[in-house]
C-alpha cells in the first residue's frame, strides 16, 4: 500500500478515520433518542391530561375525590368558618409560608392533589368520617402528617403543603382541572 | 511479523495492556477475548469478496430486531380485544412509534434477504462442506428459528392476515395421522386461533429472540474453529494467506454496513408498507377469510412447495423436506472442491436452483390456480432434483478446474493481470489519477 503524503496536519487515513468515527458517534447518538423518548407520556396519555367536573352536588362542608392523571385530586367545598380558620394563621409560622388567599381561586372551594408530600401516601379527611388531623383538614395515616383546612402542612414529617393543580372555573359549577 | 512464521497459529497479535484495563484484562481476559474474535488476532483469508460482509450484517439485523422488539413489546397488547388497537396505538400515539414498528417490520424482511443471501452464498462456494458440516447445521437451525419466530411475530398484530395465516400454519399439524387433531387443539389452547394462541405467540417470540442469538454466538464459535472459507475454497496454508481481522475485514464489514443501513432507512422512511400486505390493517374477523391469503415475501417459495403437493399430508412433508434437505447438503455434495469457481458444471446448476427458487416465490405469491400449479409443481419437482439427484452425480462426473496452489499465490497472479490490464491507461491519464492531491 502506497503511503499518502504526510501534510503538516497528518494523512488523508486520518481525516477518514476521525470522520468515519464522528459521523458514527453521531448517528448512534441520533438512534437512541427514539429509545428514551418513547418512554414519554404518548400522544393519548397527554390528550387525556385534564378533567371536567361537575361540583354543584357538593354541599358546604363536604368534599369529593376525583382521579386525574392517575392520582386523586381533593375538592373541597368549604364552610365560612373553615375559610375564616385558614386566613386567621399567621402565614410566618408555617414550613412552606403561603397565604390561603393564593392557594384557592374561590374562596369557598379548595383544590389540592391529596398525595401527601411525605412520601405519597393518600391523607385521610375527605369523608365525614375520617380524621382530619388537628387543623381541620387532612391527615396522612402513613407517618402522621397533619395539614390545615388550607391544606398547609402544619404538623409531622411531609416538607410541603399538599399541591394545588391548574384549574379553572369553566362555570360556576364546572371546573376543569389540567 | 517477525522472522519466517511457517504455520498461522505461528502469528499472535495478543494485546499488552496495561493500566485499568491491564486490570481488568489479568482478572478477566475480556479485551483478548473480543480482540481473538474480531480483533487483530483473528487471522482470515485475504481473498474474501462482499458476499462475506452477510454473517456480520446478519448479526446486526438480529440486534436491531432485539431493539425495536424490546420497544414494541412494552407498548403492545397481547389480547384478542386489544391487540389491533396497541399496534393502531403505537402507529399514532407512541414516540416514535411508527418508526420502531416500520424498523422491526421491514427489519425482519431485510433480515432474511440477508440470511439467503448468506446460505446461497454458502451453497456456491461450498462452505457447508468439511469440516464446516456443523457450522452449517447451525446456521440452518437458525433459520429454522427465523421462520417460526417471523410467523409468530406477524400473528402479533391480529389483523385478518394474522388471523387467517395463523389458522392455516395452525392446521398444517392436522395433517399429521392419528394425533393430529389433538395436536391443533393443543396448540389453539381452544377450538379455534385465539386468545391462548395469542398469548402463547407472544411469549415465544420473544423467547426464540434470544434462542437465536444464542445460538448465533455457537455459530460464530464454530466459525471460529476453522476460520472463514473463502472464493477460492482452498484451505489457508500459511501466514501469507490471511490478514487480522481488524481492521481490514472491520472497515470492510463498516462499508457493507453503510450501504445496509442507506437501503433500510429508504424502505422505512419511503416505502415502509412495500413489503406488507395491506389486509392485515384490517381486525382479524373470525368469521371472514380474505380473498387472497399469502405469506410474507421471505417464505412464498416454502409456501409454493407447500401448495404443489395436491394431499394434505404430502404437502405438510414436502415443506419440512424443503428445509431438511438441505441439512444432508454437506453429503449429497460428492466434489471434494468447495467453490463453485472451479466446477463448471455445478456453477451452472447453482444458478439454475437460484432461478428455480425464485420462481417457486412467484408461483407462491401468485393465486392457486390454473398455469400456475403445474408450473409450481415443476419448479418444486426441480427444487428436489437439484439436491438429491444433481448433487451427487455432478460431484462425481465433473472434471474440476485446477485449484491454485495456495490463497497468496492466487491472489498475486490476479494483482498481477490487473496490473498488466491497467497499464496502458495508467499511462494515458497520469493527471486525473492524482487529480485532489
Amino acid at each position: 500500500m502506497t503511503a499518502e503524503p504526510k501534510g503538516d496536519d497528518g494523512t488523508r487515513r486520518d481525516f477518514i478515520y476521525i470522520a468515519t468515527g464522528a459521523f458514527a458517534t453521531v448517528g448512534a447518538g441520533i438512534a437512541t433518542w427514539p429509545f428514551i423518548d418513547q418512554m414519554n407520556p404518548a400522544a393519548d396519555v397527554l390528550a387525556l391530561a385534564s378533567l371536567e367536573v361537575d361540583i354543584s352536588g357538593i354541599q358546604p362542608g363536604h368534599a369529593l375525590t376525583v382521579k386525574w392523571r392517575g392520582k386523586p385530586v381533593f375538592i373541597r367545598h368549604r364552610t365560612p368558618d373553615e375559610v375564616q380558620q385558614a386566613r386567621a394563621v399567621n402565614v410566618a409560622d408555617l414550613r412552606d409560608p403561603v397565604r390561603d388567599e393564593d392557594r384557592v381561586q374561590q374562596a369557598e372551594w379548595l383544590i389540592v392533589v391529596g398525595i401527601c408530600t411525605h412520601l405519597g401516601c393518600i391523607p385521610l379527611g375527605v369523608k365525614e368520617t375520617d380524621p382530619k388531623g388537628d387543623f381541620d383538614g387532612y391527615f396522612c395515616p402513613c407517618h402522621g402528617s397533619h395539614y390545615d383546612s388550607s391544606a398547609r402542612v402544619r404538623k409531622g414529617p411531609a416538607p410541603r403543603n399538599l399541591e394545588v393543580p391548574a384549574y379553572e372555573f369553566l362555570t360556576p359549577t364546572l371546573v376543569k382541572i389540567g | 511479523m517477525s522472522g519466517e512464521p511457517q504455520h498461522i497459529d505461528d502469528v499472535h497479535h495478543e494485546l499488552k495492556l496495561r493500566g485499568v484495563l491491564g486490570w481488568i484484562e489479568y482478572r478477566l481476559p475480556v479485551f483478548n477475548w473480543i480482540n481473538n474474535a474480531v480483533g487483530t488476532n483473528y487471522p482470515t483469508p485475504k481473498n474474501l469478496n462482499y458476499f462475506w460482509n452477510f454473517g456480520a450484517l446478519a448479526g446486526i439485523a438480529l440486534v436491531i430486531q432485539i431493539l425495536t422488539g424490546i420497544v414494541l413489546a412494552a407498548h403492545y397488547v397481547p389480547t384478542v380485544d386489544g391487540a389491533f388497537a396497541s399496534v393502531e396505538r403505537i402507529m399514532r400515539d407512541v414516540n416514535y412509534g411508527w418508526l420502531f414498528r416500520y424498523v422491526h417490520a421491514n427489519g425482519a424482511s431485510l433480515f432474511f434477504a440477508i440470511v439467503y443471501v448468506h446460505l446461497f452464498r454458502n451453497l456456491y462456494y461450498g462452505s457447508y462442506k468439511y469440516p464446516r458440516e456443523l457450522l452449517w447445521w447451525l446456521g440452518l437451525i437458525i433459520l429454522l428459528l427465523m421462520i417460526i419466530t417471523a410467523f409468530m411475530g406477524y400473528v402479533l398484530p391480529w389483523g385478518q392476515m394474522s388471523y387467517w395465516g395463523a389458522t392455516v400454519i395452525t392446521n398444517l399439524f392436522g395433517a399429521i395421522p392419528v394425533i393430529g387433531d389433538e395436536l391443533v387443539l393443543w396448540l389453539w389452547g381452544g377450538y379455534s386461533v385465539g386468545e391462548a394462541l395469542l398469548r402463547g405467540f407472544y411469549s415465544l417470540h420473544y423467547l426464540l429472540a434470544f434462542v437465536i442469538a444464542g445460538l448465533a454466538i455457537l455459530h460464530i464459535w464454530a466459525l471460529h474453529q476453522h476460520r472463514s472459507n473463502n472464493p477460492l475454497g482452498i484451505d489457508i496454508k500459511g501466514p501469507q494467506d490471511v490478514l487480522p481481522f481488524h481492521p481490514y475485514y472491520t472497515t470492510k464489514d463498516l462499508f457493507g454496513l453503510g450501504i445496509y443501513l442507506i437501503l433500510f432507512a429508504a424502505l422505512v422512511f419511503y416505502m415502509p408498507n412495500a413489503l406488507g400486505e395491506p389486509d392485515n390493517y384490517i381486525p382479524a374477523d373470525p368469521l371472514q377469510t380474505p380473498a387472497h391469503i399469502v405469506p410474507e415475501w421471505y417464505l412464498l417459495p416454502f409456501y409454493a412447495i407447500l401448495r404443489a403437493i395436491p394431499d394434505k399430508l404430502g404437502g405438510v412433508m414436502a415443506l419440512a423436506a424443503a428445509l431438511l434437505v438441505l441439512f444432508v447438503v454437506p453429503w449429497l455434495d460428492t466434489s471434494k472442491v468447495r467453490s463453485a469457481r472451479f466446477r463448471p458444471i455445478y456453477k451452472q446448476l447453482f444458478w439454475i436452483l437460484v432461478a428455480d427458487v425464485f420462481l417457486l416465490g412467484y408461483i407462491g405469491g401468485s393465486p392457486a390456480e390454473g398455469i400456475y400449479i403445474p408450473i409450481g409443481q415443476l419448479a418444486t419437482a426441480y427444487y428436489f432434483l437439484h439436491f438429491l439427484v444433481l448433487l451427487p452425480i455432478v460431484g462425481k462426473l465433473e472434471s474440476p478446474k485446477p485449484l491454485p496452489d495456495s490463497i497468496a499465490t492466487a491472489v498475486l497472479e490476479e494483482n498481477k493481470r490487473k496490473r498488466a490490464r491497467k497499464l496502458p491507461q495508467v499511462g494515458a491519464q497520469p493527471t486525473s489519477a492524482g487529480g485532489h492531491h
